[in-house]
């Protein structure tokens, strides 16, 4: 009873969700081995290998992994499946592209987005954007299973030493080309894995105010996230989406701006251990889940924040 | 050109589901049921597509109990040329949601599935993934914008790190996210006129399909609850609870 799980990276680093994986993938099982594949990519290789959590790597560098494709990684996963009672992967955009293709190939039950693990055949899952947890026992041989990363806390990223196994890749998949990725790219922290984390809603009523948000952020360290209402709306570019079908953040501070909290969102953010919301209207459901509420126009609430921040001796990082 | 486009009955999405006192599920009763948002998304681009000329038919599927009707119906009404309902009782797990659909495809012999994303009360998003590893097709997930071209679909995908385009060839399964359009309304004249429409009824194990759950429920609780917080009167009031209080800046 080994555990396999399927790196997140892009060829030169994992990716931070890997190690939030790492960590719920070794409380199903110690003998935690890492599917790394990649093209050119002996550095992801060796950077899995030194997690302390991992047993073993295995690795298959070549060209039809360079953009990570769902049906190129399930062939080569599907070779190296035989071992494992359990395949699992972090429930990102990543995970979720990938794991039900392995799944049904497999003949599994996927169990998705898992907060908690109970024991290794019992988990326990969120569902209905958060307003009911599942628990939930898999009766399959092999389990697929995905994890959500912020629920876990990352594993030690040195100190390890795993053997690294070469190993060969499965069919290419011919019918499906990668035509480019517009990765918005950024100083700030990741969303999903930054200290604070401040979101505007419809609230802000345009792209520019987004700037008095952004001031903040810069002064908090502070990712930037947004309701659905205001990507849709063209505010903000999707990756900072926050909610049911966008990201799930959990940060020390959740700052809620100009955003009223319907269940979508909340199910992104509720977690969070402190959360502020800033609103003009009192009733909005917001502040059902803040622990400070503070009920005023944002635009004038948000230059006088900035002006406190200003103030303080020291903010921490 | 063919569409099959799969939707799913659940609770509406502005409903606040509550948990049942005995552990088993949630409560359905007497609740707003309505068609899985992204599965709007999923016909709309559908009959868009028609629209445009690009496709000869679009046919809408649902699976689930007799009230899972009411989705193709809606579907209907919003330009899909029919229905099929393929009846089954209770949870159907994607894996088995998927093996079904295959059967349907294996059938009607689509060029394209289109479905939404994720349904809003398991949240598992896997059937669409799962439909495509099983016909050996390829999938574009998360999909914000769709290209039909001759043999192949442009579609662009939203993924964490912004945005991704991938080129598809058909067939193809497509999972449809909430932004790549707006769901039209029905107008009370094509809700009756979609009376009319033809919708087969087929039932599960017709297909030789097998239904039974996987995954066990052992039990449902609810979320655990955030105690009350505070309204703060002031800015400053608020950054000295941060700073003092809570010490998160």
């Amino acid at each position: 009873m080994s555990v396999l799980l399927i790196a997140e990276h892009n060829n030169s680093d994992l990716r931070p969700f890997t190690f939030n994986a790492a960590t719920a993938a070794s409380k199903i099982n110690e003998d935690l081995h890492v599917l790394v594949l990649g093209n050119k990519s002996d550095s992801v290789a060796k950077a899995a290998s030194e997690i302390p959590l991992v047993k073993k790597v295995i690795h298959v560098d070549n060209e039809i992994f360079d953009n990570f494709t769902a049906e190129n990684y399930t062939s080569t996963i599907l070779k190296h499946v035989d071992n494992y009672s359990h395949i699992v992967c972090s429930a990102n955009t990543f995970g979720k592209n990938l794991m039900p293709r392995v799944a049904a190939l497999l003949d599994t039950s996927q169990v998705s987005d898992i907060v908690n693990v109970i024991s290794e055949d019992t988990f326990l899952r969120p569902i209905y954007a958060g307003n009911a947890f599942a628990t939930v026992k898999s009766n399959d041989k092999k389990k697929c299973v995905t994890i959500r990363p912020t629920s876990f806390d990352p594993a030690p990223s040195t100190g390890g030493s795993a053997e690294i196994v070469k190993s060969e890749p499965g069919d290419k998949f011919e019918s499906s080309k990668f035509v480019k990725r517009e990765e918005i790219k950024s100083d700030r922290p990741e969303l999903g894995t930054a200290r604070v984390v401040i979101s505007g809603g419809r609230g802000m009523q345009n792209s520019d105010n987004f700037k008095l948000i952004s001031a903040i952020a810069d002064k908090l360290n502070a990712a930037i996230g947004a309701s659905r209402a205001a990507v849709d709306a063209g505010y903000i570019t999707n990756d900072h989406q926050v909610g049911q079908t966008g990201k799930v953040v959990v940060p020390d501070l959740y700052i809620a701006v100009g955003i009223s909290g319907a269940i979508q969102h909340l199910a992104g953010m509720k977690e969070s251990k402190v959360i502020v919301a800033i609103n003009k209207d009192g009733e909005a459901p917001i502040f059902s889940v803040a622990d400070y509420g503070l009920e005023a126009d944002l635009f004038e609430a948000l230059p006088q924040f900035l002006e406190e921040l200003n103030k303080l001796n020291s903010i921490q990082k | 050109m063919k569409i099959l486009v799969a939707v799913k009955r659940v609770i509406d999405y502005n409903v606040q589901v509550r948990v049942k006192d005995d552990g088993t599920g949630v409560v359905t009763d007497n609740v707003k049921m309505s068609t899985n948002p992204p599965d709007d998304n999923a016909i709309e681009e559908a009959v868009k597509i028609k629209e445009s000329g690009k496709a000869k038919e679009v046919i809408a599927i649902t699976i689930g109990d007799d009230k899972a009707q009411e989705t193709v119906r809606k579907a209907l009404a919003v330009g899909a040329d029919r229905g099929i309902h393929v009846k089954v009782d209770g949870i159907v797990e994607p894996l088995a949601v998927s093996k079904i659909l295959k059967k349907i495809v294996e059938k009607e012999n689509p060029d394209l599935v289109f479905m939404g994303k994720q349904a809003i009360d398991d949240d598992c998003n896997q059937t669409g993934q799962m439909l495509a590893a099983i016909l050996n097709w390829p999938q574009a997930t998360f999909a914000s914008k769709i290209d039909v071209k001759e043999k192949s679909l442009e579609v662009t995908r939203e993924i964490d790190e912004g945005l991704e385009t991938i080129e598809v060839n058909i067939p193809a399964i497509v999972t449809c996210d909430l932004r790549l359009n707006e769901p039209r309304y029905a107008s009370l004249p094509n809700i009756m006129k979609a009376k009319k429409k033809p919708l087969e009824q087929l039932n599960a194990s017709d297909l030789g399909v097998d239904t039974k759950a996987r995954i066990e429920q052992i039990k449902v609780e609810e979320p655990p609850k955030r105690k009350a917080g505070i309204k703060v009167a002031s800015v400053s009031e608020l950054v000295q609870k941060l700073k003092n209080e809570a010490k998160v800046i």
